[in-house]
């Protein structure tokens, strides 16, 4: 069981990736992408991971206290703010492709339409 | 291509796709078992170097502060990007606001404004925090945006869009991410590197420790925070318009 937490990362990959490539809908596809985007954060933090260990925090706990690994941690963070803002900008864009064509279909949006 | 000649794509893609992730992962040392260098490195020495306890906090604002430079730099690029899609599209449209008077109970009212100056407290203590406990300037600014937020649902509108015309958000917003390149350079003015930590770093576990960390945490709070309250404003503003005709 100790390769659980990175065959769950994968498969949120690849379910995520899944979604995005037979989308219906432009909103349900960018929840997708954040599905695909959330598996680093899995495979991240449990790369970091260590039995038995405390949070890399030190202010009640004194220096030496078994603790997990904090540079990873700071990654999922940088992480969590890229996706935040990816999120946010393909939204913006979802929107103005409904205002322009009418459709939320990425399949309905040809190059060559009208 | 039909959805199935698709489907059928995704999964042979899927299939290599993840062969190789797994080629790859299965390498790795087993869950649980993390065998450093760095993190147990960090965890033995930060404390004594930077005098801060939180050590995501000291890595992010300290160690890796060029990095965090770039990564302040994607969110305020996406969200002024965001800013610039939808407003050249309003400025199209001929400017028809419709008065739209909302009813909001008064129990919602006092609830919110009760709620309002808790979430700026919340907000403001886990900026101020970020170097000792879990938190920071990332954190507490979305916390704080949460309170812009909460102003819209007390009926705020015409403050949060009159905030958002007179483009004093954005101002902010900039402000945040040009301060903390500011206090970055002013540690090169002082003879340092880009972002070396020369101030004094006080004593571990105090709020006045861990030097540059804390103010690196401010300045990043304002940014985030000024970052998603535009994002409210703009997607709220969009969503009061009236779609257009598709064309």
């Amino acid at each position: 069981m100790s390769m659980l937490p990175y065959g769950v990362s994968i498969w949120l990959f690849l379910i995520g990736l899944y979604g995005v490539a037979t989308s219906r809908h432009l909103i349900h596809l960018i929840v997708c992408l954040s599905v695909a985007q959330s598996s680093t954060y899995i495979l991240l933090l449990a790369i970091g991971y260590r039995h038995g260990a405390g949070p890399p925090i030190f202010l009640r706990a004194p220096v030496g206290t078994p603790a997990v690994d904090p540079v990873v941690q700071a990654l999922a963070l940088t992480d969590v703010v890229v996706s935040a803002a990816v999120t946010a900008l393909l939204l913006a864009v979802a929107i103005r492709i409904h205002k322009r064509t009418g459709t939320l279909d990425p399949q309905a949006l040809r190059p060559l339409r009208n | 291509m039909t959805p199935t000649t698709r489907r059928l794509v995704c999964f042979g893609s899927a299939a290599a796709v993840g062969g190789l992730l797994l080629h790859g992962l299965v390498r790795l040392p087993s869950f649980g078992s993390y065998r450093g260098p760095y993190g147990d490195v960090l965890n033995a020495t930060a404390v004594g170097e930077r005098h801060a306890t939180n050590i995501p906090s000291a890595v992010n604002f300290d160690y890796r502060a060029f990095d965090t430079v770039g990564e302040e730099f994607i969110l305020f690029v996406a969200v002024v990007g965001l800013a610039v899609l939808f407003r050249e599209q309003r400025d199209q449209s001929c400017e028809q606001q419709q008065e739209r008077r909302r009813h909001i109970s008064e129990a919602v009212q006092w609830v919110g404004i009760g709620l309002f100056g808790f979430l700026v407290l919340l907000g403001a203590t886990i900026v101020l925090h970020g170097h000792l406990t879990p938190g920071g300037g990332f954190q507490g600014g979305v916390i704080l945006a949460m309170a812009a937020l909460l102003i819209y649902l007390l009926g705020g509108d015409e403050v949060l869009e009159r905030l958002g015309r007179r483009a004093s958000i954005e101002t902010v917003e900039a402000a945040g991410a040009g301060a903390y390149v500011l206090i970055g350079l002013s540690m090169l003015a002082a003879g340092g590197a880009f972002l070396e930590n020369l101030l004094p770093l006080g004593q571990s576990g105090r709020l006045n420790s861990g030097g540059m960390i804390v103010l690196l945490n401010v300045a990043t709070g304002v940014e985030v925070s000024a970052a998603f309250a535009l994002l409210f404003v703009e997607f709220l503003e969009e969503s009061r318009k009236p779609p257009r005709e598709p064309s």
